[in-house]
């Protein structure tokens, strides 16, 4: 189905122009995606490591938080943990990944890390559980970062790919295609010209 | 421009107070409806990562949909209390689907 277009020079000139630019962009997205799936790789290698890391850790500081409890009793771990810790120091920007916006996170750990209540009422099994989260906050951290870079980079290579795939297989070949049948005409004009032309010219010739 | 984040953790109560202890905010859920509400809340006030347990993770996906293709809030599934169901490890594979056409990350070492 191609586009119908004027059969005039002015169109074919305007057509030349835009297959041009088709031509240039669909190169440059062609390379973008590249680049994309490139990061994408590294990022996503990276992912699956920190949540294999993330998950077994998680779970062994819960197990502890568990025997806590079973410990300590329900109560009591409640109103140890009821006093909010200090505020994790963590900060965010934004940084971009071939124009994709991503986020950055840094955690602050200067601070001598401080169990947020006193050592009186509870069971060493709580002090385990909470260290090992406290030590399990920068990977976590990373994870959120990593993971949203990696779905953010989907999305975009996403995006790219369907771009490319439309320039090639649909833009260009449009273009192209419409560019001959107007060539094709314009010939057919002027060869329809120079017959007449030269049927003019041998009835001139006759009289 | 950097600026402190905000950190969320949504889940039950039993799987998540621990967060508390290292200085993050806790917001206790239980059912799907709440905790969508919670997430829309938190992603309004500009919460920029928010940790959510697989079992909510799971029966919230409308409201972490509509999240995906922002740069915040970054919204991660944790393995809660009950043990890992592997939610978190199907999403990095779903992406590697997604971003690549077939699955990379996961065949190797087979």
């Amino acid at each position: 189905m191609a586009l119908q277009y004027k059969p005039t020079r002015m169109e074919m000139s305007n057509l030349k122009k835009r297959k041009q630019v088709a031509v240039r962009g669909h190169k440059m997205m062609k390379d973008k995606r590249d680049e994309l799936v490139r990061r994408f790789i590294i990022y996503i290698r990276r992912n699956k490591e920190l949540r294999e890391q993330v998950e077994e850790k998680l779970a062994a500081a819960m197990q502890d938080f568990v025997l806590a409890r079973a410990s300590m009793g329900n109560e009591a771990v409640e109103e140890a943990l009821m006093y909010p810790a200090r505020a994790a120091n963590v900060t965010v920007g934004k940084k971009y990944e071939l124009s994709v916006a991503v986020p950055e996170m840094t955690i602050d750990q200067s601070g001598a890390f401080a169990y947020p209540y006193g050592f009186a009422t509870t069971s060493s099994e709580l002090d385990a559980a909470v260290q090992a989260l406290s030590d399990l906050l920068p990977l976590l951290l990373e994870l959120a970062q990593v993971e949203k870079t990696c779905n953010r980079l989907a999305d975009e290579i996403e995006k790219t790919r369907r771009r490319v795939n439309a320039l090639e297989y649909v833009m260009i070949p449009q273009f192209t295609e419409a560019i001959r049948q107007i060539r094709m005409k314009l010939e057919e004009n002027e060869r329809g010209n120079t017959t007449r032309l030269m049927k003019v010219k041998e009835m001139m010739a006759d009289k | 421009m950097k600026f402190m984040a905000k950190i969320g953790v949504v889940g039950d109560r039993d799987s998540i107070l621990l967060f508390k202890a290292v200085g993050l905010t806790t917001f206790f859920e239980t059912e799907p409806d709440s905790a969508s509400k919670t997430l829309h809340r938190l992603a309004r006030k500009g919460y920029e990562v928010i940790y959510i347990t697989e079992e909510l993770y799971t029966q919230c996906g409308e409201a972490i949909a509509s999240y995906k293709s922002e740069p915040f809030p970054a919204i991660i599934p944790i393995p809660s209390n009950q043990g890992n169901k592997g939610i978190g490890m199907a999403e990095v594979k779903a992406n590697v689907e997604k971003a690549i056409g077939a699955d990379i990350l996961f065949s190797e070492g087979r």
